[in-house]
């Protein structure tokens, strides 16, 4: 029996696995001390809860548990890095380089670092959203000090080549912060061999709880920040505030899940992706968004020609997907990632993101599949765009009546 | 996005859809808006030989506002003179599908939409000759 809406939109949130929800139960109830207490049992065993924690975060990633910090989530990582980095770091530069298709904690906090008198250069993608490394090279001047592209993008799941752009940043001495809140359990990291100085987590995206997350903060070569958050000196001074014991337990365990499980987990949702899309790609017009190879196995982003994304996400209510037509702003504009791309308005407008994961099921699959090729089709029927392409008419030569 | 159950109800039950032959003369066509910014919408009346609009039809690219607002607007216009359908206004159609402020646009492309193909029509008639009248459509489209 499937339970309806079925859930693909994994990369906006997963659920926590029951194994992790298991874990933190006991720092809810009965060991709720304080870690920060040093005077009492409740506070030693809150803070071995943390510390075991911290090490199952740093051994998914290849890093060394001192190197991490724990936050409120990836957006809070993101700007404690870069405002953080930038801050301390401003008398040897000021340019900035990141990519315009990042996440918008990325791309705000630029633009606050923008209106701080920092200069940004925002990088271009190709066609399938991916950096061209000669054109990152071309960007890097004599003031630059760091850089930030996410490792998986959020929308179209592009991998982006994050060991060879570490390599071009460390010959030139520029800071390179990655975010990698769509990449954990999805890809191995390895600190260790990776030329990366920053990296942002988050817990929710990888079957954990939501309101925590970390950054990773190198010792070797060491990179100093300046602390976004003060108070009681907590992590070392970088992030102050009371850990949340239970937050923290909970990430851990998603983690060590996460590197345990992943190589099997990603098999079997590649295989669904792969069944998902072959599915839709029956259709005339469905045309995918982002590089087929060179994304992670959850990801599938398709526009489906001549039919508008919002309607299409109301005649698919029984799944729960997201859109990347923003038809419900003032603005009107398509998906910013999308259009990065080159994707014609039209085309960014009837885009849908399906993100698969762990609990979905071959029977969701082929639901999913049935609904939207019923629903396309009617859509389509109702379509004036569809029918003048019946029609044999060029859509690219008609004067719209703008509005 | 929440809509009401009057969007609901056009939009899984949508009224008129189709289209009619845009060389009869007995037709006036409008097609209003961009795919650019997620709307096209088709109207098509069909018009009786003493100018009441006997039948409407559409064809709406859009949201599920979009396509709620032009499936309303052929059921009111069914049984109007070309007149009284000129005077419809985009707030009875916001109104009636109680549209929230970020979906005013719809209602206004619905009454644009039906101006432009009671135009449409009104051209054939004053250019004559079905040429002539199929150049007409082609600027209003």
């Amino acid at each position: 029996m499937l339970h309806l809406p079925i859930y693909l939109d994994y990369s906006a949130t997963t659920p926590v696995d029951p194994r992790v929800v298991d874990r933190m139960v006991p720092y809810l109830r009965e060991k709720f001390g304080n870690p920060a207490s040093r005077s009492h049992a409740y506070g030693w065993e809150a803070e071995e809860a943390v510390e075991n924690a911290r090490e199952q975060v740093a051994t998914l990633v290849g890093a060394d548990p001192k190197e991490i910090v724990w936050t409120s989530g990836a957006t809070e990582s993101i700007n404690l890095a870069l405002k953080g980095a930038a801050h301390f770091y401003r008398e040897r530069g000021r340019h900035l380089v990141t990519v315009k298709t990042e996440h918008k904690a990325t791309l705000d906090t630029m633009r606050e670092l923008e209106r701080e008198g920092f200069e940004v250069t925002y990088l271009d993608v190709d066609a399938d959203g991916m950096l061209d490394l000669g054109a990152f090279e071309r960007s890097l001047r004599p003031d630059t000090i760091l850089a930030s592209v996410m490792y998986v993008n959020n929308e179209i799941g592009v991998v982006q080549d994050i060991p060879a752009l570490g390599e071009l940043l460390r010959s030139r001495g520029v800071l390179f912060h990655v975010d990698s809140a769509q990449a954990t359990g999805k890809l191995p990291i390895d600190l260790a061999a990776l030329k990366v100085d920053l990296m942002s987590f988050s817990a929710h995206k990888t079957y954990g709880p939501k309101g925590v997350g970390a950054l990773y903060i190198r010792r070797k070569p060491r990179v100093r920040i300046e602390a976004q958050i003060h108070g009681g000196g907590h992590e070392r001074g970088f992030r102050s505030g009371t850990l949340p014991t239970h937050q923290i337990v909970g990430m851990g365990e998603a983690f060590r899940i996460a590197g345990e499980e992943m190589a099997a987990e990603n098999e079997r949702v590649r295989m669904l992706r792969d069944r998902l899309m072959r599915g839709l790609m029956e259709m005339e017009e469905v045309h995918l968004n982002g590089h087929l190879e060179r994304r992670v196995p959850h990801n599938l982003n398709l526009s489906f020609n001549y039919v508008e994304g919002e309607s299409l996400l109301m005649a698919i209510k029984d799944i729960a997907v997201s859109s990347g037509s923003a038809c419900t702003s003032a603005s009107l504009e398509p998906s910013y990632v999308l259009r990065a791309l080159g994707r014609s308005d039209e085309l960014a407008h009837s885009s849908i993101r399906f993100t698969i994961g762990r609990f979905t099921t071959e029977e969701e699959i082929d639901f999913a599949v049935q609904l939207i090729k019923g629903k396309v089709a009617k859509l389509r029927e109702m379509s004036p765009l569809w029918e003048m392409v019946k029609e044999g008419v060029d859509l690219d030569t008609v004067q719209w009546a703008a509005h | 996005m929440a809509y009401s159950e009057k969007v609901i109800d056009h939009y899984e039950n949508p009224r008129n859809v189709g289209a009619f032959d845009k060389g009869d003369p007995h037709v006036g066509t409008g097609m209003v808006g961009a795919p650019a910014c997620g709307d096209v919408m088709k109207l098509q009346i069909k018009v009786s030989d003493t100018g009441i609009i006997e039948d409407a039809k559409f064809k709406t690219y859009g949201c599920g506002s979009a396509i709620a607002s032009s499936s309303l607007v052929t059921e009111w216009v069914k049984g109007k003179s070309l007149d009284e359908a000129m005077q419809l206004k985009n707030t009875q159609i916001a109104e009636e599908l109680a549209l929230p402020p970020v979906k005013i646009h719809c209602s206004i492309l619905a009454e644009d939409a039906i101006k432009a193909a009671i135009d449409d029509y009104r051209r054939k008639h004053t250019a004559g000759d079905a040429g002539e009248a199929r150049e007409a459509r082609r600027e209003a489209a």
